[in-house]
C-alpha cells in the first residue's frame, strides 16, 4: 500500500474534527462495535457542549434537563471553582441512558479524544445499558426524557403555585431520603411514559370524591383495637416497608398532593439511578474495555495514525491507573482500572488460559472467543455477583489484594485474608461485598405506625457487625423525614439477632 | 445517529439554581463577603472573586454509618503482609490505608466558590441606601434616550403603528359607506337566484344595476388610504448622567496611630463601593491634613507619616478650593467623609463650624464624620476622657439641625455595622443621624 492510500484510510488528520468527521468516526466505530464485537445498542445520539454546559450537566447529575434545586448551584459552584483553579479537569464525556442514547462531547477534545470517548460511551456505555439486567428492569430507557421533561414543568407550577420555598422544604426532606427511595427487592416494570397522565388522574379523582358533608360526621368513639387489628394494620400498610419515600407518599397523613407528586419525582429518579449504583465498576470497565478494543482495531485498519492512538492509549492508561493503599493518590478502588482488568482477564482465559484458570473457570476457559462470555457477563451479573464470579486468583496476585478488618474494639488491624492459596476465595467474598448496596447502606425500614394513638412512626434500623449511624447526621435526616411525616419519628437502632436495641434517635417534625 | 450542536443553546441553564443557593446560603455569604473586602484596596474591593464558607450550613444530610463496629477493607498493593499480621491502626483512626485526605485540596468543612462582581456587591450592599442621591447633570454629548411621544404620518416601515392604521381605516371606510364584502356577496347571490327562477326580468336589471353601483364605489373608496396610515414617533430626550465626588478627609498628625488610619481606610473603602453602585462616575479626592492640608494621592494618603499640630479647618478650605476649582455642586453629587481621632486645636473650633455651616454641608449630599481609636483604650487609668473636642463641636452642629452624621468606632469589626447604620435605609421623615 502506496503512502497516499495509507493516508486516504484515516478517519482524520491533526487534532481538528467538524461534524462530517464525528460522523465518519461514529460510523467506523459501529462497524467495529456491532460487526466485530457483537454489541447491540440504542441509536445514538451525539451532542457537541461547551465546557460551561459540561458543569451545567455535571451539577444536574448528568442528566440534560432537570428541576430546579438550590443544591444543584451549590454543585455547580463548587465544580467551577475546582475546574476553573484547574485542580480538576473535566470528563470527556456523559452518556444518559436512554433510548436514543444521548452521549455529550466536548467541543475541547481533540479529534482523538471524540473518537475514544465515541466507542467509549456510544458503544461502550450503550450496549451496557441496552443489555444489562438491572436496567432492563429497573429503568425505562424510552421514557425518561419525557419524564424529566414533565418533573421540571410541575416542580415549577408547583414554585408558582406554592412558592419557592414550600418546595424548597419538600424537596430538601425528599433528597436526604433520595437514597431510601427505591425499591430493591420487588420486581416493576416502570413506565414514566404514563406517569403524568396519572398524576392528572389522581388529581382528579380527589376532586371528584371531596365532598363537604363527610367533614359533618360526629367523631366516633375511640374502641381500643381488635386483636388481629394490628397485622391488619401492618398488611394495609405494607409494613415492614424499606422504601420511605414510597411509604410516604402513600401513608403520610399531612400531605398535600402535590407534595406527595413531588416524593414521586424524587423516587422514580433514585429508581433510575439505583441500577447505575450497583453496576458502576462494571459499566466503566465494559466501555473502557470496548474503546480499548475498538480504537486498537481501527488502529490495525490504518484508520487512525499511530499518534493518535498513543495519544488515546494515553488517555486510557492516566483513565486505568490504580494507585496502591499507601499512595498518597489512593482512593478507593478505581472502577474503570478494575473493570478493565477484570474484562482483559477474561479475554485471556479465554483465549490464552492457565490450568489455574482451567480449575476456576472449568466452563469458559480456553473457549477462544471471549465476546459471548462478555457479552453474557454484561447482561446477566452486576458489580457484586460480576466479582463473585469471574475475579481470578491471577488477578487477585496481579492486584496484590488483601483484605483488613478494623474492629473498633481491638486495638490494631488485622489481616484477614491475602493473595495466596488459603485466601483467594474469602478475599474474593469481601471485595465482592463492598459492592453490594445492601452492605454498604445501613439497613432501615418503617416498622410500625402508631395510627390510633400520637401518629408516631417507628423505624428500625438493623445493624450489621455493630456499625452505627453517624448521629447528627441522622437526625438531621430523621428531622426532614418527620417534616414530611408530619408527626414524631423514632428510629431504633437493634441488633437483628437478638432484637436488642443499641441507641433510639427520637425527632419532632418542626414547629409551623 | 444523530449529531447535535448543543453550544448554541443559551447560556446561564444553571443560574436559577445558582440564584436559589444564594438566596439559601445568604447569611453565610454575606459574612464571608465582608471578610473578603475587608483585606482589600479600596479601588479594587468589589471586584467579586472566590468566598469561604462553613460547609455546615449548606450541608445535605443522608444516613450513613459513624465510626466504630467492625468494618473491612479491600486494598491493593499489598507489599509484606501475610494473613494473620496486625497492623498498628493509622492515626485517624480511620480507613485502613491513606484513603482520608480530600482530592480538591479544600478543607473538610470550608466551601469555597467563586462570587461574580455583581453578586457579590449585591450581597454586599443589601439594605442600603444613599440619602439625597437626586443631583443629576445633563452632559452634552452623551447617548440621547429615544421616548415615545405621540403618532406621526410619516416614518419608517419599521415603525408602523397597525392598529392606529387599522383604526383609521376602518372609521374612514364606515363614514364613506364603503360596501362590506358580505353586501356585495348577498347581493350576487340573490342575483343567481333570480337568474336562476328566472321569473322577475325588472328586478334582476335594479339589482344588477345596484351590484354595479356597489363595487364601483368599492374601487373608489380604498380598503387602506395612505391618509390612515399612522407611525409611532420617538423624541430624543437627553439622559442625565449622575456624577459623584468622595472626598475623604484625614487627621494624619502623630497623634494618629496605624490601626486608627487603618479603621478610616476601611470605612472609605466601604463609601466607594457603595458611592460606585449609585453612579456611573466616582471620582475620589483625598486630604490630609495636620496644621495645614493638602490633597495628596491614596499612596500618600494612607502611608505617608507627617508631623506637626491639628488644624481642621485647614482640611475644610482645602476641599472648599478643590470643590470650587473642580466639582461644582451643580453638577456633582458631593459626598464627604472625615476621620480623625477627635484632636483639635483649641482655637479652631469654632472656624470648623463655621466652614462647615456656611460652605461646606450646603455643597454635600452628605457628611459623615467618623471618629476612630478613642473610648478607653488609649485613655490614661484615673482620667476618664469626655467627648473630644472635635465631637463637641459636631454634636452642636448636630443638634442645630446640621445634615451630618457622627459615629465613633474603635474595632475593625464596627466598621460595617457603623457604616450600616448611617445608611440604611429609612423611613421617610427619619434623619440621618448618629
Amino acid at each position: 500500500m502506496s503512502d497516499a492510500a495509507t493516508e486516504d484510510r484515516l478517519l482524520f488528520k491533526g487534532a481538528d474534527w467538524d461534524f462530517g468527521t464525528i460522523q465518519r468516526i461514529h460510523d467506523a466505530c459501529e462497524e467495529i462495535a456491532l460487526g466485530e464485537l457483537g454489541l447491540t445498542v440504542y441509536p445514538n445520539r451525539i451532542e457537541v457542549i461547551s465546557a460551561e454546559q459540561m458543569l451545567d450537566a455535571y451539577a444536574s447529575v448528568g442528566l440534560p434537563l432537570f428541576y430546579r434545586h438550590w443544591s444543584f448551584g451549590k454543585h455547580f459552584a463548587q465544580h467551577e471553582a475546582l475546574y476553573r483553579k484547574g485542580l480538576r479537569g473535566l470528563a470527556y464525556e456523559i452518556v444518559i441512558n436512554s433510548d436514543p442514547c444521548v452521549s455529550y462531547v466536548m467541543e475541547e477534545n481533540t479529534a482523538t479524544l471524540q473518537a475514544l470517548v465515541i466507542a467509549h460511551a456510544a458503544f461502550g456505555h450503550n450496549h451496557f445499558f441496552r443489555n444489562n439486567r438491572l436496567f432492563l428492569e429497573w429503568t425505562d430507557a424510552k421514557g425518561i426524557l419525557d419524564y424529566l421533561e414533565f418533573a421540571k414543568g410541575y416542580v415549577a407550577r408547583c414554585e408558582e403555585q406554592h412558592g419557592e420555598m414550600a418546595v424548597e422544604r419538600v424537596l430538601d426532606s425528599a433528597h436526604a431520603l433520595m437514597n431510601y427511595g427505591v425499591h430493591r427487592h420487588r420486581r416493576r416494570v416502570l413506565d414514566l411514559r404514563s406517569e403524568e397522565q396519572r398524576e392528572r388522574d389522581r388529581r382528579q379523582h380527589d376532586e371528584q370524591m371531596y365532598n363537604v358533608l363527610w367533614s359533618t360526621l360526629p367523631e366516633k368513639p375511640m374502641v381500643p383495637p381488635a386483636k388481629g387489628e394490628e397485622e391488619r394494620r401492618r398488611a394495609l400498610l405494607q409494613l415492614p416497608q424499606e422504601n420511605l419515600l414510597y411509604f410516604l407518599e402513600k401513608v403520610a397523613p399531612r400531605l398535600q398532593p402535590w407534595q406527595r407528586e413531588i416524593l414521586r419525582i424524587v423516587r422514580n429518579i433514585a429508581q433510575y439511578f439505583h441500577p447505575q449504583r450497583q453496576t458502576k465498576m462494571m459499566n466503566e470497565g465494559c466501555a473502557t474495555y470496548v474503546h480499548y478494543r475498538i480504537l486498537n482495531r481501527l488502529h490495525e485498519q490504518g484508520r487512525i495514525s499511530d499518534g493518535a492512538l498513543l495519544e488515546a492509549l494515553h488517555s486510557h492508561t492516566s483513565v486505568i491507573l490504580q494507585p496502591e493503599f499507601d499512595d498518597p493518590r489512593y482512593s478507593g478502588i478505581n472502577p474503570y482500572a478494575l473493570g478493565f482488568a477484570m474484562m482483559e482477564d477474561i479475554e485471556r482465559i479465554c483465549r490464552d488460559p492457565t490450568d489455574e484458570d482451567r480449575e476456576w473457570f472449568p466452563d469458559f476457559a480456553g473457549c477462544g472467543d471471549p465476546m459471548p462470555v462478555l457479552r453474557e457477563a454484561w447482561a446477566e451479573y452486576r458489580d457484586e455477583s460480576f466479582i463473585l464470579q469471574f475475579l481470578s486468583p491471577r488477578l487477585m496476585r496481579k492486584l496484590r489484594l488483601f483484605h483488613v478488618v478494623d474492629d473498633a474494639a481491638e486495638p490494631v488491624l488485622r489481616v484477614e485474608a491475602v493473595h495466596d492459596e488459603r485466601g483467594y476465595r474469602r478475599l474474593r467474598r469481601a471485595l465482592a461485598r463492598q459492592y453490594d448496596p445492601a452492605w454498604t447502606d445501613p439497613d432501615i425500614q418503617v416498622v410500625d405506625v402508631d395510627l390510633s394513638g400520637d401518629r408516631r412512626l417507628i423505624l428500625e434500623h438493623r445493624t450489621h457487625a455493630g456499625r452505627l449511624l453517624e448521629e447528627q447526621e441522622a437526625r438531621q435526616v430523621l428531622r426532614h423525614l418527620a417534616s414530611l411525616w408530619g408527626y414524631d419519628v423514632l428510629l431504633r437502632e437493634v441488633e437483628p439477632a437478638s432484637g436488642a436495641s443499641l441507641r433510639e434517635h427520637a425527632v419532632s417534625p418542626p414547629r409551623t | 445517529m444523530q449529531i447535535l450542536d448543543r453550544r448554541l443553546n443559551p447560556r446561564g441553564r444553571s443560574l436559577p439554581n445558582r440564584q436559589r443557593f444564594l438566596r439559601r446560603a445568604k447569611a453565610l455569604v454575606q459574612e464571608a463577603v465582608r471578610d473578603a473586602s475587608a483585606r482589600r484596596d479600596i479601588r479594587d474591593a468589589d471586584a467579586g472573586g472566590e468566598v469561604s464558607i462553613p460547609l455546615h450550613g449548606i450541608r445535605e444530610p443522608s444516613f450513613h454509618f459513624g465510626s466504630g463496629g467492625i468494618r473491612d477493607h479491600v486494598l491493593p498493593g499489598n507489599k509484606e503482609y501475610r494473613e494473620g499480621d496486625e497492623i498498628p491502626r493509622p492515626p485517624e483512626g480511620g480507613g485502613g490505608g491513606g484513603s482520608e485526605g480530600s482530592p480538591d485540596g479544600g478543607g473538610e468543612d470550608a466551601f469555597r466558590f467563586v462570587l461574580s462582581r455583581e453578586e457579590f456587591l449585591d450581597l454586599f450592599l443589601d439594605d442600603l441606601e444613599l440619602p439625597d442621591l437626586a443631583k443629576r447633570r445633563l452632559v452634552e454629548g452623551a447617548d440621547p434616550a429615544w421616548h415615545r411621544a405621540g403618532y406621526s404620518v410619516s416614518g419608517s416601515p419599521a415603525n408602523l403603528a397597525l392598529a392606529r392604521t387599522m383604526r383609521n381605516s376602518l372609521s374612514r371606510r364606515i363614514a364613506l359607506r364603503r360596501p362590506k364584502p358580505e353586501a356585495v356577496a348577498e347581493l350576487e347571490a340573490a342575483i343567481a337566484e333570480l337568474e336562476a327562477a328566472g321569473d322577475a326580468p325588472e328586478a334582476l336589471v335594479a339589482l344588477r344595476a345596484e351590484l354595479e353601483r356597489q363595487l364601483r364605489r368599492t374601487q373608489r373608496i380604498p380598503y387602506i388610504d395612505p391618509v390612515d396610515v399612522r407611525y409611532r414617533r420617538f423624541e430624543p430626550v437627553p439622559k442625565p448622567v449622575a456624577q459623584a465626588v468622595m472626598f475623604c478627609l484625614m487627621d494624619v498628625s502623630g497623634s494618629m496611630t496605624e490601626d486608627m488610619k487603618d479603621l478610616a481606610k476601611r470605612f472609605y473603602t466601604l463609601l466607594y463601593i457603595f458611592l460606585q453602585r449609585r453612579y456611573k462616575h466616582v471620582e475620589i479626592v483625598f486630604i490630609r491634613h495636620t496644621h495645614e492640608a493638602s490633597e495628596v494621592d491614596e499612596e500618600t494618603f494612607f502611608h505617608s507619616r507627617e508631623t506637626g499640630g491639628t488644624l481642621v479647618s485647614t482640611a475644610l478650605e482645602e476641599m472648599q478650593r478643590v470643590v470650587s476649582e473642580r466639582f461644582p455642586p451643580a453638577e456633582w453629587n458631593i459626598y464627604a467623609a472625615q476621620a480623625s481621632d477627635g484632636d483639635n486645636a483649641s482655637g479652631d473650633s469654632q472656624k470648623t463650624a463655621q466652614l462647615l455651616i456656611d460652605n461646606i454641608l450646603p455643597a454635600c449630599q452628605y457628611y459623615a464624620y467618623i471618629e476612630v481609636g478613642r473610648d478607653g483604650e488609649h485613655g490614661m487609668p484615673g482620667f476618664p476622657r469626655g467627648p473630644t473636642d472635635l465631637w463637641r463641636t459636631y454634636e452642636a452642629l448636630v443638634a442645630a439641625g446640621a445634615p451630618m452624621a457622627m459615629k465613633k468606632v474603635r474595632h475593625r469589626r464596627e466598621i460595617f455595622p457603623v457604616f450600616r447604620e448611617l445608611f440604611q435605609r429609612r423611613a421617610p421623615g427619619e434623619e440621618a443621624r448618629a
